[in-house]
């Protein structure tokens, strides 16, 4: 790059620290990013589903989610826009705990979000102490425009496949892209060998 | 629709940076190679910080014509990373990267200005056909009356449209409702005033409403208060004139507008919005 | 799966306006300018009045009658990433 602006180095962008992976910088704050309006979803009509290769659902309401055992988490983060954020604390829901009433035969998924957002993520990615439910970040309910009431979260990929608003996980036998995947980014978003693109 | 010049990064050079109210700068940039631009277009500015990263925002442009010499007025937004910049670091003599002229959707031209090559001539529209939503302008539009309604910065495109009729002495009816926070806070004040001089009238003349929502000046017989939908009605060409209307404010300002033109009977395809955001 | 939503929240969108830019890189034509069919619902407006979700992601331009997804813009350092899935049609003046 050799057209610099002097004295421009952009907001809230500190150094390096090496629990950062490569070409990411620390922020302080949350950028928000939205792909559409934001969902207003009353936690009386929240469902969480499951869908497998049986034709049969797995549901949970609200309550019924709330009386699953709760995890607190605390984690990296890290956008594919270069940010990343540390020591985020969150609290959910596993998804080992939702998958052990689940059947299947597929290794992957679609997440699906209320507004019609979807990103698509390996089973073994979800598992494993991997990937929660969660509806807290920092100690409060989570905000709707950071995807409450409940959103995906998989902090070790890129933050796009940490699903906002989620209602639901679809088995699929193939890995086919979801909302993101499909115009550019990279099917599997892994933040440490820099899977940003095709 | 006429011809007008291509877009492309160009390298620009501040000429100037100027408080034009306590919360926004008016800069100048010299633009290698500019084309010139129409009343109302944007253009994309891109910083680019030592290690690379960059950050790209659309502004508005204030000026219009040949001249390789573009105005922006700038908006403070708190917390942005871009426009905080612009308004308290940039200096003279600092470069930036800019695209643009940009859109061909929110412009007005003088008619008869010719910004390069032919004119070409479609066929005259066919408005029996409901779901033609196409509303490119056309030779009637020259004598339609012209009504710009702005908040905040958003006068920015709408100067330039105000500000190049009356260069051109143009005799389309011309009004302006603007709605600002406090005196104070008003862009292109003395501008404004001095375009004002000429009534709606006379050629290049303009009336302008001033909608005051915080603070009024002494004597203003307004309370300050927002703008409302009968003053809307009041103040604005009635529908019934078929006015073309642009609308430049926030996107809460610009949807709130645009309900109350639809309300009071205008057409959609006359009413031309430029929503903002932040940063 | 069924959804039981409504959208309270104001949304940070702009207008097709703000597509100018990014587009002229693209292509010899204003979009801006340009009328679009929605895919969904039908409707064919200019595509300056679409609602347009910017974030650093990537760049949402939404149908301004149904919401639904015309268009979406992607940009790396070295690439662009443009999808028109959501218009059936587009409608560029001759000039």
């Amino acid at each position: 790059m050799s057209f610099i602006t002097r004295g421009f180095s952009g907001r809230g962008r500190a150094g390096r620290d090496e629990r950062l992976p490569p070409g990411q910088t620390l922020v302080e704050d949350f950028p928000v990013l939205s792909a559409g309006p934001t969902p207003d979803i009353d936690t009386a009509d929240w469902q969480f589903t499951i869908r497998t290769e049986s034709g049969v659902d797995t549901s949970w309401t609200w309550d019924e989610f709330m009386a699953l055992p709760i995890e607190d988490v605390s984690t990296d983060i890290h956008c594919v826009t270069h940010w990343s954020k540390l020591g985020t604390s969150w609290r959910g829901v596993s998804v080992d705990t939702l998958f052990e009433q689940v059947e299947t035969e597929y290794e992957f998924a679609m997440a699906h979000s209320y507004g019609g957002y979807t990103t698509n993520v390996p089973l073994e990615d979800l598992l494993d102490g991997k990937a929660w439910i969660a509806f807290e970040f920092d100690g409060e309910p989570l905000e709707p425009e950071h995807g409450g009431p409940a959103r995906l979260i998989v902090p070790h990929l890129y933050f796009w496949k940490s699903a906002k608003w989620v209602r639901g996980l679809v088995m699929m036998p193939d890995d086919d892209p979801g909302f993101w995947e499909q115009n550019g980014y990279h099917l599997h978003g892994d933040p440490w060998k820099e899977e940003r693109y095709w | 629709m006429r011809r007008l010049p291509r877009s492309a990064w160009h390298a620009a050079t501040v000429a100037s940076v100027r408080p034009e109210t306590s919360q926004s700068a008016r800069i100048e940039l010299d633009v290698d190679g500019w084309p010139g631009n129409a009343a109302g277009q944007h253009l994309d500015v891109r910083l680019t910080a030592p290690d690379g990263y960059t950050a790209t925002r659309s502004y508005s442009i204030a000026s219009s014509g040949p001249s390789s010499r573009v105005v922006l007025a700038v908006d403070r937004v708190p917390g942005g990373e871009v426009s905080p910049f612009l308004v308290d670091e940039l200096r003279a003599g600092d470069q930036v990267e800019v695209n643009g002229p940009l859109g061909r959707f929110f412009i007005w031209e003088a008619p008869g200005a010719d910004v390069s090559d032919a004119p070409n001539a479609p066929d005259a529209p066919d408005v029996s056909d409901a779901a033609n939503a196409s509303d490119a302008p056309d030779a009637r539009d020259a004598s339609r009356p012209v009504q710009l309604v702005g908040g905040g910065s958003g006068i920015v495109p709408l100067y330039a449209m105000a500000h190049a009729h009356a260069e051109a002495g143009d005799d389309t009816e011309f009004r302006l409702l603007y709605s600002v926070r406090t005196p104070e806070d008003t862009f292109f004040r003395a501008e404004l005033a001095q375009l004002a001089v000429n009534g709606p009238g006379r050629a290049g003349g303009i009336r302008i409403d001033l909608i005051y929502t915080r603070a009024a000046p002494t004597g203003h017989e307004r309370p300050p208060m927002r703008l409302t939908r009968d003053e809307v009605a009041r103040l604005v060409v009635p529908a019934e004139r078929a006015p073309r209307v642009f609308v430049c404010g926030s996107t809460g300002f610009a949807e709130l507008v645009a309900s109350w033109l639809l309300d009071l009977g205008h057409d959609a395809r006359s009413i031309r919005i430029e929503r903002f955001g932040g940063t | 799966m069924t959804e039981h939503h409504r959208t309270a929240h104001p949304a940070p969108h702009v207008d097709g306006n703000a597509l100018a830019g990014p587009l002229a890189e693209l292509f010899a034509f204003d979009v801006t300018d340009a009328v679009a069919r929605c895919g969904s619902c039908g409707t064919a407006d200019v595509v300056a009045r679409a609602m347009v979700y910017r974030s650093a992601v990537g760049t949402v331009v939404r149908c301004p009658a149904c919401d639904d997804v015309l268009a979406t813009l992607v940009e790396s350092d070295d690439r662009i990433w443009f999808s028109m899935r959501g218009m059936s049609a587009i409608e560029v003046r001759r000039r």
